[in-house]
């Protein structure tokens, strides 16, 4: 528990000092700042289209930092240091999951209110949105997570990720986004067990590539 | 079918004289060339051994296949002890300063400041403290990888070309490093190509590739 703390804080200090965090933010309200300019200053568009525009700016915006998740580690050795200190593949992914959710998720939701205002969402619905986001978001962390290892030790592999993330994430933005529109009372409830189901998958999908990519 | 490595996993209860390692019967094969095959061996407490060979000959492999990073294509390794692995990475955040970024492995093997900084002392580090880890020199980054190595403060040390950069004041405080850590009842393993003082250690020449 302690070294996982240890992990955990080291990342996010890491994530906040080197200002890595805000390049996904601006990104995500850029997104959301040029739809409106692509479809035109329709209003009932934009109000129709944004919920699911704010979910894709999301996708998108998660793809950014997967590749530093574990290369930084491998590269410096740390990886190495963490096995033979006995601690688990599994408990580092989730340690990674949970700092990706820190570092990266958090300020996405916190974005996501300028970014509905900038699509035109009505208030009224920023509390579905932010519901949505904050079921949806900790899936879209362990998917990445995922693909950060295994993609970990490939050339190229910032374009491989997005290759392999966005089909995985299909299910997460089907719900995510279905779940803001007037009938999507049990899109929330799949939206959550999509989540779910990636978190739970996660650390053992990606603890097996881990050991893999040393062993190689 | 090569065994899964499960590094520090299979640590054994130590039983009287029981070895700290032993390996028997190991070899390597990397991509479709065999490195080497039919090693055996055993270091106990206080016990050295030396892994020497030409650039190529899998020095490191076989350090990595000891520490269980590597799975090794045949034979076994038994290890009783922690395992401690010093190579060219030191394993630090190159953007802290160097007490920082040893203070985080100091909480991930659960130890103080204090022994940080009796650690920084021993390679006489303690200067650079407050420098971060990308401005220093490959010796003295060497330097800082076996400060982290002594902050863990494991029985087995497995050390990869280890006088690699360093200059001979370095060298001759490593040397009365490890024939201390001998004494207090650990054990090292050590793959270089340069000499280093280390007496009455055991001697695997590993043949060119």
């Amino acid at each position: 528990m302690r070294a996982w703390r240890a992990i955990l804080t080291a990342d996010v200090a890491r994530d906040l000092r080197s200002g890595n965090w805000w390049l996904p933010v601006a990104f995500f309200l850029l997104v959301a700042l040029l739809f409106p300019f692509g479809v035109g200053p329709d209003v009932r568009l934009l109000a129709a289209t944004g919920g699911g525009m704010v979910w894709v700016a999301a996708l998108l915006a998660t793809l950014l930092p997967l590749d530093q998740i574990f290369s930084r580690d491998a590269a410096s050795g740390a990886l190495d240091q963490y096995a033979l200190h006995a601690l688990s593949e599994e408990g580092l992914v989730l340690t990674k999951i949970l700092s990706h959710l820190v570092s990266f998720g958090l300020p996405l939701f916190i974005a996501a209110i300028p970014a509905a205002a900038l699509l035109g969402l009505g208030e009224a619905r920023w509390g579905g949105l932010l519901c949505s986001l904050a079921i949806g978001l900790p899936g879209l962390s362990a998917l990445g997570v995922t693909i950060a290892a295994v993609t970990l030790g490939q050339r190229s592999h910032g374009a491989l990720s997005a290759l392999l993330l966005l089909p995985l994430a299909v299910p997460i933005l089907i719900f995510g986004a279905g779940s803001l529109s007037d009938a999507g009372q049990s899109a929330i409830y799949y939206l959550a067990a999509c989540s779910l189901s990636a978190l739970a998958i996660a650390p053992f999908a990606a603890g097996a590539a881990l050991r893999a990519a040393r062993e190689n | 079918m090569p065994q899964s490595a499960a590094p520090c996993h299979d640590i054994l209860p130590v039983s009287g004289t029981a070895p700290l390692l032993s390996f028997a019967a190991l070899a390597c094969v990397r991509g479709d060339n065999l490195l080497w095959r039919g090693l055996s061996g055993e270091v106990g407490a206080g016990g050295a051994m030396r892994i020497s060979g030409p650039n190529g000959s899998g020095k490191s492999s076989l350090l990595r296949v000891l520490a269980g990073l590597l799975p090794a294509a045949h034979g076994q390794v038994v290890r009783r002890a922690a395992i401690g692995l010093a190579d060219e990475r030191a394993a630090l955040d190159s953007a802290l300063p160097l007490a920082h970024a040893l203070g985080f492995w100091a909480r991930i093997y659960g130890k103080r400041a204090s022994d940080v900084a009796r650690a920084l002392d021993a390679l006489a580090l303690t200067p650079l403290r407050d420098v971060p880890v990308a401005y220093l020199s490959t010796g003295q980054r060497r330097r800082a990888g076996l400060v982290r190595l002594l902050i863990a403060d494991a029985p087995l040390w497995l050390l990869d070309e280890p006088t690699n950069g360093l200059d001979s004041q370095s060298i001759a405080r490593l040397e009365t490093i490890i024939a201390a850590h001998r004494t207090a009842g650990g054990a090292v393993i050590i793959a270089t190509h340069l000499p280093i003082a280390l007496a009455g250690a055991q001697e695997i020449a590993l043949g060119a590739a």
